[in-house]
């Protein structure tokens, strides 16, 4: 009887093991931040550089901070759904441009709407670096505190909104 | 065939370029730098391409993590230091051999473990298979005595 029942068990579970890996995505690494204070950084602002963007405009509210970039194809699929974020005015959204182009980056935001309540200019991705992107569209979740409570790496569609995002943005704003 | 031949010419070009993409010029003149930054640049993932390592990856994190190892070798950090920096931003995915922690003892011991099921397989069937042996030839012995 065992020797019948020890192979159909070794085939359940990895079946089991098979199952699981279906739904996994090794693309998504899980930033080691989360749970941690988002990593200082200062940047000059895209519509004027003369102006600066920090930790400290992020302070005193949920935020979400979209690392974006014109040459980045899901950025431009991603996007009305940013606008539609922006526009519920649940949560204020800062952009990071990541390694792009000033007036490319202008142009994309006049065309297709600016849901950012300020952006970034990430030229040489220094920053990115530091906050652990490694490509675009990537979105963090920062509490009040500056403390990185989630990140959601490629587009954020209208289910990853509901699912991912909205929870836990109200969560965090109940929470102060 | 003349268009074949163009076509694989092309192909062939293609290949060329993508090899000779990576960083034009070595890192370091001083030989024992430009090894440590080898041997570092092997040891971290390209999180873009996930199966290549920072050295021989196109992608442009594989790009800024490459200058940026060099940037940190010059600045004087050790290698650990310097591991010890990626990981601190990008996790411990980035390293092809991860630190040996409780989450990565299956990933460590696996190997270990199926070796040792493997050995106690082998052993209960050598130990059936000779005790079938001894029955056989105590048979024999029985049908000849």
């Amino acid at each position: 009887m065992l020797r019948y029942l020890v192979p159909v068990a070794v085939f359940a579970v990895l079946v089991g093991f098979f199952f699981r890996g279906l739904y996994l995505k090794p693309s998504e690494i899980p930033s080691p931040f989360v749970g941690k204070a988002a990593p200082s950084f200062e940047l000059p602002r895209l519509h004027d550089p003369e102006q600066r963007l920090s930790n400290a405009d992020m302070q005193g509210s949920v935020s979400l901070l979209n690392v974006w970039a014109t040459w980045c194809f899901a950025c431009r699929q991603e996007h009305p759904v940013l606008n539609e974020i922006a526009e519920s005015g649940v949560v204020p959204i800062f952009g990071l441009n990541l390694k792009d182009q000033r007036p490319l980056a202008l142009r994309w935001l006049e065309q297709l709407g600016d849901p950012y309540a300020a952006t970034g200019f990430d030229g040489d991705g220094k920053v990115a670096l530091d906050w652990g992107v490694y490509g675009a569209p990537e979105t963090f979740l920062v509490d009040a505190d500056g403390t990185v409570l989630y990140k959601h790496i490629a587009p954020i569609t209208q289910d990853v909104w509901q699912q991912e995002l909205l929870p836990r943005i109200q969560a965090a704003q109940s929470r102060q | 065939m003349i268009v074949r031949l163009v076509l694989c010419f092309l192909l062939m070009l293609g290949f060329s370029a993508s090899l000779l993409a990576i960083d034009s010029e070595p890192a370091f003149t001083d030989p024992a730098l430009q090894a440590r930054y080898d041997r570092l640049t092997e040891e971290i993932r390209c999180l873009q391409c996930q199966n290549q390592p920072i050295a021989d990856s196109n992608a442009g994190i594989a790009a800024d993590l490459r200058l940026k190892v060099k940037e940190l070798i010059a600045a004087g950090k050790t290698d650990q230091e310097i591991l010890d920096y990626v990981v601190a931003r990008y996790g411990d995915f980035v390293l092809y051999r991860p630190p040996f922690a409780p989450r990565t003892w299956l990933l460590w011991g696996g190997p270990f473990l199926f070796l040792i099921i493997g050995l106690l397989v082998a052993v209960s069937v050598i130990f059936k298979k000779s005790r079938l042996v001894d029955d056989e030839d105590e048979l024999e012995v029985e049908e000849t005595g």
